[in-house]
């Protein structure tokens, strides 16, 4: 009886929503969230700089064709000017070519290690939501041991273990792609699974579901065409603070020189190179920090704005 | 009717708890005719709900289980059939629809999407014949502007709407059982009354029958021509509708009766509304005897040694009483 109070409350506000002509209001689940995102202000500014960079990274080197490896000695550590924007580095390297190239591989990094985040955790999730009892006791055993691992040791020691016999199957470039991924992305499902878990706990006793059941609905059906879709709010919101995530533990294996060869630019590992020079050229940790910088802090607050924008429980 | 369509003999439905066995539903006897409107009246936790779930198995199963009985569905026990099989018979065969119409439609659907999925699921229909049936039911269900409707979410609907809805879904297979369990007891008196108008006006074009599940006497008077009273798990009394509001013999039916308001009577010598002292007892450790013995005010000494057999009193009615 408790759950019809908020129900009840949304089918009143929503009655304007039917009498008003309705070619103007968006109705869809869909369309509601983009109206309520879009009063974030943040969010939707964070959305412009990111789609930004991201359009930055994607069409960079046809708008900037300067190789990533012109070395010019007779250029080195030099600030920003007309031939090298952002300025070059200690071997006259161009780093706004460097760092739109970084940034394909950090960007790509995220999005995919999100990936494999999310659909571990979401597999994990609703798989112990599903099956109370052992196998759910035994997959938040599993979630709970992953969470009070050390994340940052454990990322090192990985790579470091399994750098070379994968790069031997893969390629250096794909190898190191794979295996940041696969690494980061095992190592973040947990948060994931618990809130898929929790969502699946509450909706699988749901009315609609028990009335779909009831309706000839197989268990499978259920799952993945009417529980799921009502869990996937939170999820989405988690799958962007893990974009921002995977990105900082990207640059951070790069900084300390686990992730990708030396010879390939990444923003983490373009601090990296630059650290050394922070008083005499400080330009270039400067653009490479900044990028990093504005990817994390859009995509979390987008995040913040997803969080809002996608709660059931809000009505307006 | 040589075989009734859905004939219950002898359910028993238990539910294992830390602290023992929960005796839900408790020797259940249950006979439903083609095209019969059958009442199932009684307070809650007597076991109404569980009865009607266990038609359809959507007990889930551990806790719950079959500790003995019968489901014979035009004669075919469903009791050993497994989750595909009963998954050809429910809304094919048997439908149910529920209490709570605010949160039994999937708020991520609209209600054509939702209907359609019936349909398709259990008739070879593509999308787009679906989404057309689904426009047709919500027309039969008396919806305004179905062809626009089927494209709205269940929030957009008010409460009686989406139980119109819900009966679109239910029906959208024609079923020849349709198990209402309260599916007014949510919704105000006006709404009430249009969505049991609707009911029979359903049974009327698809013939099917009813087991319309309640705690208003009043609803099974208007509706139904047979009706079933249980107590604690146990049906108590059953009889055509007439005898049973002429006649009721068992002391808790002469309680249920009793306890109904009536305008007429409010303002005259019975100014108080009568009700049935005491609750219902906990089904853990029933008591031997019959089980309303502890709040009846016929009680005698015999009424606490054996539970008391139902037994014919007049052609089709049963009381399980002594007295």
């Amino acid at each position: 009886m408790a759950g019809s109070t908020p129900a009840s409350l949304s089918a009143d506000a929503a009655a304007p929503v039917v009498a008003a002509p309705r070619k103007s209001r968006p109705t869809t689940p869909a369309g509601e969230a983009w109206r309520r995102f879009r009063r974030h202000r943040l969010a939707v500014a964070s959305g412009v700089i990111l789609l930004t960079l991201i359009a930055a990274v994607a069409i960079g080197p046809f708008v900037w064709p300067v190789a990533i490896n012109d070395i010019d000695f007779a250029a080195k550590l030099q600030g920003p000017s007309w031939t090298h924007p952002l300025g070059t580095d200690d071997l006259g390297q161009d780093l706004l070519a460097r760092l739109i190239y970084g940034g394909r591989i950090s960007l790509a990094v995220g999005l995919a290690a999100m990936i494999v985040a999310v659909v571990v955790g979401v597999l994990v999730g609703a798989l112990a939501g599903m099956s109370s009892g052992q196998v759910d006791a035994v997959l938040m055993w599993l979630t709970d041991l992953f969470l009070s691992l050390p994340l940052l040791p454990l990322l090192l020691l990985l790579t470091y273990l399994f750098r070379d016999s994968v790069k031997s199957v893969l390629g250096p470039e794909g190898g190191a792609f794979v295996l940041i991924v696969v690494v980061i992305g095992g190592l973040r499902w947990m948060q994931v699974a618990r809130l898929v878990r929790a969502q699946f706990l509450s909706l699988r006793e749901k009315e609609f579901v028990e009335a779909a059941r009831a309706l000839g609905a197989s268990k499978v059906r259920l799952v993945v065409q009417h529980i799921l879709p009502n869990a996937l709010g939170p999820v989405i919101v988690a799958g962007t603070i893990d974009v921002a995530a995977a990105i900082i533990a990207e640059s951070t294996l790069s900084f300390l020189g686990l992730g990708f060869p030396s010879d390939i630019p990444t923003w983490g590992s373009v601090v990296r190179d630059a650290k050394d020079y922070l008083d005499i050229a400080p330009h270039w940790v400067l653009f490479p920090g900044a990028a990093i910088f504005l990817a994390v802090i859009t995509i979390n607050f987008i995040g913040d704005g997803l969080r809002d924008a996608l709660d059931p429980r809000r009505v307006l | 009717m040589a075989e009734p369509l859905l004939d219950i003999r002898g359910l028993k439905t238990w539910f294992k708890t830390d602290d023992g066995m929960v005796r839900a539903v408790d020797g259940v006897d249950l006979a439903i005719d083609r095209g019969e409107t059958v009442g199932v009246v009684g307070e809650s936790g007597c076991g109404k709900t569980v009865t009607a779930r266990s038609v359809l198995k959507l007990i889930d199963m551990p806790p719950g289980r079959f500790e003995a009985g019968q489901i014979l569905w035009q004669g075919r026990d469903l009791i050993p059939l497994d989750d595909a099989e009963m998954n050809k018979i429910r809304a094919r065969e048997i439908a149910i629809i529920f209490q709570e119409p605010m949160t039994s439609l999937n708020p991520v659907y609209t209600v054509g999407e939702q209907i359609a999925e019936v349909i398709a699921l259990h008739q070879k229909l593509n999308a787009k014949q679906a989404m057309a049936g689904a426009a047709e039911m919500l027309k039969l269900v008396n919806i305004p502007n179905p062809e626009r409707r089927v494209h709205d979410y269940p929030h957009q609907f008010s409460g009686g709407m989406r139980q119109r809805v819900m009966i679109a879904m239910a029906l959208s297979c024609q079923p020849k059982l349709l198990i209402a369990d309260e599916p007014t007891t949510a919704l105000d008196v006006t709404i009430q009354a249009q969505i049991l108008e609707l009911m029979q006006e359903m049974k009327e074009r698809f013939g099917m029958a009813i087991m319309l599940i309640t705690h208003a006497m009043g609803v099974v008077a208007e509706t139904t021509q047979r009706v079933v009273v249980m107590y604690a798990g146990k049906v108590v009394e059953e009889a055509p509708v007439g005898a049973l509001f002429g006649n009721p013999r068992h002391p808790y039916t002469q309680g249920l009766i009793r306890s109904i308001p009536r305008v007429d009577r409010s303002a005259g010598r019975q100014a108080r509304l009568e009700s049935i002292p005491g609750t219902v007892p906990s089904l853990l450790d029933p008591p031997p005897g019959c089980r309303f013995a502890a709040r009846c005010k016929y009680v005698m000494p015999a009424c606490t040694q054996a539970i008391p057999p139902l037994k014919e009193v007049a052609p089709g009615h049963k009381v399980a009483c002594i007295l």
